[in-house]
């Protein structure tokens, strides 16, 4: 039976929140918070959500539980005092230029600054600054701005497992930071500490300078594609609903920016499991290398070849969709726009941040061109957008060019943590048993919620366990599996962001809200249903691409453009002592 | 930042297996691994973080930070605390401390001695109050310090050196 309390006189109910923020949150209502961010534990850190509890004084929201009957009030004269004074005393030590950061618009310091009418910071300006850490090719870290909340701190271990970032030193000396640059620690970028940050003490490198110069250049060919899951989120820059599916818009607008062509990952993706599934076969009927793991998350393949590099044989050797689909629009375009291949620049839009790192791998390159030469977050195309002007919500949606713009549903629910086993259960079972897959809907895979899912599923007698994990931490209990020989499972899907691409380091803010994740994914879903191919051998353009180019799965040109080898990290990185 | 010098894997695994590879025994494993260098070089940092199952570098960068008794810099041969707590310093342990400087030509923010001979820190306390002002070198309490009395306990020591 729900209980209730009193919120400023208003009975309201609640049931097992976890905590008086949470129930606040629920009844409507909404006080401010830095440290407090639904998937991560309470911390209890800014004294930001603090509220006057009647008959025990001023408490945080977001570490106390909720009682029977208790009356609490949100904004009386001491509760707004307490935030003002710790919005003043963070600003006197915060870096005050606020015009040029990256995180300006979209920072929660700034916003309560102006909601909370400081307008004068009482306290001098610090004459020290420390140096801004950029070593990384994803994130930056600028110590000047941090709060010390905490969650990123958080996010890297509780998401993450292994905590690149901790607090160092003591009192007012205390900073956040990982024991070396960025670039030189295991930090597998995936950038979930910028998305909970609430200031611009850790952003994402920003590549959108680059991205122009290349756009304006007039002997230069842009081309872009776009992964599944930033046509559910960018709308929210847009003030559209989480899960709304604008990939038309993007569509129209990457054209009005000025690139040449536009295509969609979801067709790289589509590729990806004609390879994929016919490797998981193949090693389902040697018996070896199993189980198998994606390989599409680039983070996870860092953490992999970090952490566990004697584990790496498992992996899948394809590349991840964004790096099969441009080394065939470099090899494809070029023709098509008549131009020189090395006048081609192939942009990737992507949710995610360790992909800025992906396109620096050696081996994503040929005759030593990249394969990729820009990655955009969701984030930097929502800015270009912006700054180029065009009005997105009334934008006319507009397609994709063809042919590497067509793609199957299978292709689409990549983005969502699940998605990439369910893609390619879709293609294996039908080159398996040569039967046409009557109920393409596989539910067992899907949710963002539960970070770790077994489906045991039967392709014509084989039995097959399947298990998605998201976070590097659940997936590091799949390997201790693995590795004590308790592993029952033949295919591991793993993506280090929780819930999958659709909540990446890369796209808009959904850090205090949970609900954002599972309407994302549903934007997806609902996509792969209404598309009349939804599985990825089915899609007419991936099956003239192998008529034409590359023979047949696992081919030799397949082989030299699609699939990759990995690298033991672990005798190269610092822990070699 | 950390200074650097190359380590001996197998000291650290014999520290660390002294200590059961425990996560709660982190403080004492930097304790001693500080007693064999003489300071926590980072890339023993790192490889605790590594070994020690719970644990990452920046986990075990962030304790070692957090305690004044953790040093990231190699300490002196001789180590000299000069207790600055209320007694000492309302019985002059500044003109002592700066007689220190003066006379093995420490500068402000320095820790060691460019011969790595010493090394000199201010503590907050010592718990010797009624023997204020204290000055520690190396584990050996020197009470009732002045500036010409420490002078020749340094001196003694220069001399033995030699």
């Amino acid at each position: 039976m729900a209980k209730t309390l009193f919120i400023d006189g208003k009975e309201v109910e609640f049931t097992d929140e976890p905590n008086l923020l949470e129930v606040i949150r629920k009844a409507g209502m909404n006080v401010p918070t830095f440290c407090y961010r639904p998937d991560l534990t309470s911390f209890g850190a800014c004294r930001m959500c603090v509220v006057e509890v009647e008959g025990r004084g001023i408490q945080s929201s977001c570490t106390m539980p909720p009682e029977e009957g208790l009356k609490i009030h949100l904004n009386t004269e001491k509760t707004r005092r307490i935030r003002k004074t710790v919005l003043e005393l963070l600003l006197a030590n915060h870096d005050r230029n606020c015009l040029t950061c990256e995180k300006s618009g979209d920072c929660e310091l700034q916003k309560y600054t102006e909601e909370y009418r400081i307008d004068k910071i009482r306290y001098a300006e610090k004459e020290d600054y420390l140096p801004i850490d950029d070593s990384s090719p994803s994130i930056v870290r600028d110590p000047n701005k941090c709060i010390l909340c905490g969650a990123c701190v958080r996010a890297c271990s509780e998401f993450q497992g292994h905590a690149v970032l901790g607090f160092a030193n003591r009192g007012s000396k205390t900073l956040v930071q990982p024991l070396r640059p960025l670039g030189q620690t295991d930090c597998v970028n995936c950038g979930q500490c910028a998305a909970v940050c609430p200031t611009g003490a850790l952003t994402i490198k920003n590549n959108i300078e680059d991205v122009w110069a290349k756009i304006t250049n007039p002997n230069v060919k842009v081309v872009a594609h776009i992964a599944p899951s930033v046509r559910v989120a960018l709308g929210e820059m847009f003030n559209l609903a989480p899960g709304e599916n604008s990939i038309g818009k993007i569509n129209a607008a990457l054209r009005k920016i000025g690139f040449d062509m536009v295509f969609d990952t979801n067709f790289g993706a589509d590729l990806t499991i004609m390879e994929e599934a016919t490797e998981f076969l193949e090693r389902l009927k040697s018996g070896e290398n199993l189980p198998i793991f994606t390989s599409c998350c680039p983070a996870w393949v860092k953490y992999l070849e970090s952490m566990h590099p004697e584990l790496t044989h498992h992996l899948s050797s394809c590349k991840s969709p964004m790096s099969m689909q441009s080394p065939v629009l470099k090899e494809l375009v070029p023709k098509i726009l008549g131009v020189d291949k090395k006048d081609l620049t192939v942009v990737a839009i992507m949710p995610c941040t360790a992909k800025k790192f992906e396109i620096l791998r050696p081996e994503m390159a040929h005759d030593n061109v990249p394969d990729t030469d820009y990655v955009l977050t969701t984030k930097e195309l929502g800015k270009m957008i912006k700054s180029a002007g065009i009005d997105f919500e009334t934008l006319e949606p507009e397609v994709a060019d063809s042919p590497f713009g067509e793609y199957s549903g299978a292709g689409t629910i990549f983005g969502a943590s699940g998605g990439v086993a369910e893609a390619a259960v879709r293609t294996a079972y039908e080159f398996a048993t040569g039967e046409v897959l009557q109920d393409v809907d596989i539910k067992g895979l899907r949710g963002t919620s539960e970070r770790c899912k077994d489906l045991e599923l039967d392709i014509k007698g084989t039995k097959v366990i399947v298990r998605v994990v998201s976070t590097l931490k659940e997936a590091e209990k799949s390997l201790q599996e693995i590795i004590n020989g308790t592993a029952k499972f033949q295919m591991l899907e793993v993506m280090a962001c929780p819930g999958g691409c659709i909540n990446g380091g890369g796209q808009p803010r959904s850090c205090d809200d949970t609900k954002i994740k599972s309407r994302r994914a549903q934007g997806l879903y609902k996509e792969d249903s209404e598309l009349p191919v939804r599985k990825s051998h089915m899609n007419p353009s991936i099956q003239k691409l192998y008529q034409e180019f590359l023979e047949h799965p696992a081919s030799h040109k397949a082989h030299e453009l699609l699939h990759t080898v990995y690298t033991d990290r672990f005798k190269n990185s610092y822990k070699d002592v | 930042m950390a200074i650097n010098t190359k380590i001996n894997t197998s000291k650290l695994d014999e520290i660390l297996c002294r200590y059961e590879y425990k996560k709660s025994n982190l403080i004492a494993i930097l304790q001693a691994v500080q007693e064999e260098y003489r300071y926590l070089p980072e890339d023993a940092l790192i490889y605790i973080g590594t070994k020690v199952e719970g644990l990452s570098p920046a986990t075990v960068f962030g304790v070692a930070t957090f305690y004044a008794q953790f040093s990231l810099e190699p300490k002196g041969k001789f180590e000299i605390k000069v207790c600055d707590g209320t007694a000492c310093h309302v019985r002059g342990s500044m003109p002592v401390l700066n007689a220190i400087r003066n006379k093995l030509g420490i500068k402000e923010g320095q820790l060691t001695t460019d011969n790595g001979l010493f090394s000199l820190e201010t503590v907050s306390c010592l718990g010797a109050c009624g023997l204020a002002p204290v000055v520690v070198i190396n584990g050996k309490v020197h009470p009732q310090m002045t500036s010409d009395a420490i002078s020749i306990v340094l001196d003694t020591i220069l001399k033995e050196e030699e």
